[in-house]
């Protein structure tokens, strides 16, 4: 622990700490472009030079180690002049175009530039001029304006782990570059942009559309995977702008994937903005009245057992709730949120949440995925496991099909079979998971949506407690979600009631005539040709296919329009805010429901929306504890007995990452990116993943 | 004393006199009111009037939807939206300004980095509707179109100030 004297204050750090963490302890800010506390220190940018005693020059404090007994001098003449200088050399090349700069007003070198910059520049020759370079449909650039911080690259390399960038040629000459030109492939690759300390590398599709003085910022969080990373939207009028990662150290830390960032420009497309109601065969536009008359019309001569209810991937828990309560005052048991069936058991938290939380990775020392690629499913959790990875010292296998996660993991089979034999001790995988202290699996829905996945989680189940997964303190037991609403859903109850019908069996029995009527609440991952005998309503935002299928449509609000609750996959309950209002008559979706069951003649006991979370909250407590990952009792679930191997690879039911949902397939940048990016991927399309 | 004086003064017809007498001196001396519209009184160069988008010689906008204008404008009276052009540049979508709401201080001028938004000299455009006070990007450029020789003029006699 050594004694450091800083500005003639006194402190104490760990070995290890630089002078610039130890400064920054007590407030002493010292300005720095290319050091960044998540990643590897380069010390190349010279801004965060100090005087150290005994030290014949200036030093860059954030690659000097703390000593004993150094005396630190942040603010002295010698070192105020030497930024200044680094300063004077930095601009040298550096473009005056912060007119037409995206960076303009959120720079740092504008604003450091400010603070310890000349008035006037002394270069009066030729600057330097670099090449543009085409890093993919999310990333533009502006190489000139470039200080070779080599943030991005050291983001790449290390963070996201596909080292496409790098910097080639020296001094003068030095440029970032992929190496062929070619797109970006990582799916965290917008944090480039946020790590750019300048205008080199910024968004290109938010390309000067706005300036950051006049956004309006909300925070929210994420929805797209069910990380629910912590967001802040920033949005002009009624329009969002774009959305930003905000620091949230248990979930996201800052980073944010890529179709969360991009995905909202599919919210001004294809929106559903009055209600429709299906007469002689063609969606017209109707009423509010009329679209709840022609609910009320078919509703009032139907038995509850005819109707059925499905949650789709983006509902929030309060109106899932609200839709709950309807259909049970309507006689109904027939709820599902599992829109692809997968084998959840809603009666055991434990047994359908991330246990160990997504922060808790980092202290894992080996894990098994099964049926699941993270990289695509949850870039963000891909990126804890490989920050793990980095440290040493984790084994990593995977079962299922095979895919590039970024870190190398061991594969040990397609199927069900490569569990079967880790759970035997056939593989020697069991010996590593069995010797690991903190051991870990990963269950994915590739794993829980086929026919045997039953007996899978069993299996799962088993060869946790078998090598020793779940103890004091350490729960290594996991399931990785896909859908935001899913845990939500889950913990709220929106499963089949007693004697109710699942989403697989409601389908079948819309298709023969038992189900006469099926409420979609932004259901859209579903089989819809099943429901065309069925009377459908369709509760959602975007005109994607259950839109199509739909008998009477009710224009519900997207995430950002609503204050809604989401339950991420640890059990992490969090609230979005209300960015921008839903275009034109579309409304709050659990308003919606409480209106449409007063037409009904079973009026929710609620008014508002306080009214409405009290009784959620009263009904499941889980829902009081906000942002906190709220550990599951270990209870038994799954099926024991043989594994059915015959089913198959265990295939993630994620293809394309950049279109899984209604948004995301409205939208343009997140088409370029399928096109750009995904390319093999998309081929594999069925039609019902988008 | 006082009571006398006045006497005298209002029966001399003194006050009349002197009256008749500046009418008389002004009668002779040379007349500050001109025939407007027919004659115009000088204008400074720093005068600020109606606004004007500037075109490069080359015809090229000048705007490049930098937005300072807008942030800068204390009465919120422009609007801009902008988005990358075909050739990849930065420009606007639309350059609104409401005539009404300006309260011609000039800082928009002052805030342009390309001398792009000025206020020219002209302040003769008094409308018959509301409606056409508020301004686009077409009719902006149009004015400057319009004013360009006597703006650079302006802006040439105020440079060695700038």
């Amino acid at each position: 622990m050594p004694k450091l004297t800083i500005d003639g204050l006194e402190i104490e750090v760990p070995a290890g700490t630089s002078v610039l963490q130890a400064a920054e302890q007590l407030g002493i800010e010292i300005p720095r472009f290319c050091y960044h506390e998540r990643l590897p220190v380069a010390a190349n940018c010279r801004m965060c030079l100090v005087e150290i005693e005994k030290m014949p020059k200036p030093v860059a404090s954030c690659a000097m180690p703390a000593g004993e007994g150094m005396v630190v001098k942040t603010q002295s003449e010698g070192a105020l002049q030497a930024r200044k200088n680094v300063m004077e050399l930095l601009l040298i090349n550096h473009p005056l175009d912060c007119p037409i700069c995206d960076q303009g007003g959120e720079c740092d070198l504008q604003d450091q530039a400010m603070a310890y910059g000349r008035d006037k520049g002394r270069y009066h020759d030729e600057k330097r001029a670099v090449s543009e370079k085409f890093l993919g449909p999310l990333v533009k650039t502006a190489m000139t304006r470039c200080i070779h911080c080599t943030r991005c690259v050291r983001f790449l390399t290390e963070i996201a782990g596909v080292p496409e960038l790098g910097m080639m040629n020296r001094g003068e000459h030095a440029e970032i570059t992929t190496y062929i030109e070619r797109s970006l492939t990582s799916e965290l690759s917008g944090n480039i942009v946020d790590l750019c300390p300048v205008g080199a590398l910024t968004s290109k599709p938010y390309a000067f559309s706005a300036r950051p003085w006049e956004l309006r910022k909300t925070e929210s969080v994420d929805v797209f995977d069910a990380v629910g990373s912590a967001i802040r939207i920033d949005s002009r009028g009624n329009q969002v702008m774009r959305v930003l990662p905000r620091l949230n150290e248990d979930v996201n830390e800052e980073w944010l994937a890529d179709k969360s960032r991009h995905a909202c420009d599919g919210l001004l497309k294809r929106r559903l903005d009055v209600p429709y109601v299906r007469r002689d065969g063609k969606l017209e536009p109707a009423t509010w009245a009329e679209a709840f008359a022609a609910i009320q019309e078919v509703f009032a001569t139907l038995p509850g057992s005819a109707i059925a209810a499905l949650a789709g991937d983006m509902a929030d828990a309060e109106s899932m709730f609200a839709l709950k309560l309807l259909m049970e005052s309507l006689g109904s048991a027939n709820l599902d949120c599992r829109q692809d069936g997968a084998a959840l058991d809603p009666s055991v938290p434990a047994s359908y949440r991330f246990n160990t939380t997504i922060a808790g990775i980092e202290e894992a020392d080996a894990l098994l995925i099964v049926g699941s690629n993270p990289r695509i499913e949850a870039p963000i959790l891909n990126a804890r496991i490989r920050k793990r990875y980095s440290k040493g010292g984790f084994k990593i296998a995977t079962i299922g099909a095979k895919a590039d996660l970024t870190y190398p993991a061991q594969h040990l089979g397609d199927g069900a079979d490569a569990l079967q034999s880790v759970l035997d001790g056939v593989s020697p995988f069991f010996d590593v998971l069995a010797k690991a202290e903190k051991p870990m699996i990963i269950l994915g829905m590739g794993a829980l949506t086929g026919p045997g996945s039953p007996r899978l989680v069993g299996a799962a189940r088993a060869l946790a407690e078998k090598v020793g997964m779940v103890k004091d303190g350490w729960n290594g037991f996991n399931v990785l979600h896909t859908a935001a609403a899913r845990v939500g859903g889950l913990d709220l109850g929106f499963v089949p009631g007693p004697g109710g019908l699942a989403t697989r069996a409601i389908l079948d029995g819309a298709g023969s005539g038992a189900i006469k009527a099926v409420w979609l609440l932004g259901a859209d991952q579903i089989e819809t040709n099943a429901l065309d005998h069925a009377f459908v309503i369709y509760q959602g935002h975007h005109g994607d296919v259950g839109a199509q299928v739909a008998d009477v449509i009710l224009p519900g609000a997207a995430y950002t329009e609503k204050h809604g609750t989401y339950v991420n996959t640890e059990g992490r309950v969090q609230r979005t805010n209300r960015a921008v209002f839903p275009p034109g008559q579309a409304r709050e979706d659990w308003k919606i429901l409480r209106a449409v069951s007063e037409v009904l003649g079973h009026t929710l006991p609620f008014d508002t929306l306080e009214a409405l979370r009290a009784a959620m909250e009263a009904k499941v407590p889980s829902f009081a504890v906000r942002d906190v990952a709220t550990p599951g009792e270990w209870l038994p679930f799954g099926e024991s007995g043989a594994l059915d191997v015959s089913g198959g690879p265990l295939v993630s039911p994620v293809r394309n990452y950049y279109m899984t949902d209604p948004i995301s397939r409205a939208s343009p940048t997140m088409a370029a990116c399928t096109l750009e990016i995904g390319g093999e991927a998309t081929e594999a399309r069925t039609g019902t993943d988008g | 004393m006082s009571t006398l004086n006045r006497t005298l003064r209002s029966f001399l017809l003194l006050e009349l006199i002197s009256g008749f007498a500046l009418t008389l001196k002004y009668f002779f001396m040379p007349k500050v009111t001109i025939d407007y519209p027919n004659e115009k009184g000088p204008l400074s160069p720093r005068f600020r009037g109606e606004h004007a988008l500037r075109r490069y010689p080359n015809g090229e906008e000048r705007c490049i939807a930098c937005k300072l204008c807008e942030a800068v404008c204390p009465a919120q009276a422009i609007t801009i939206e902008a988005e990358p052009r075909l050739d990849g540049s930065r420009r606007t979508t639309r350059y609104d300004i409401d005539m009404t709401k300006c309260i011609y201080c000039g800082l928009c001028q002052e805030a342009c980095p390309v001398d792009a938004i000025v206020e020219g000299p002209n302040f003769e455009y008094a409308t018959e509707r509301r409606a056409e006070l508020m301004y686009n990007k077409q009719k902006l450029l149009d004015n400057g179109d319009r004013w360009e020789t006597e703006l650079a003029m302006r802006l040439e006699a105020d440079a060695p100030y700038r």
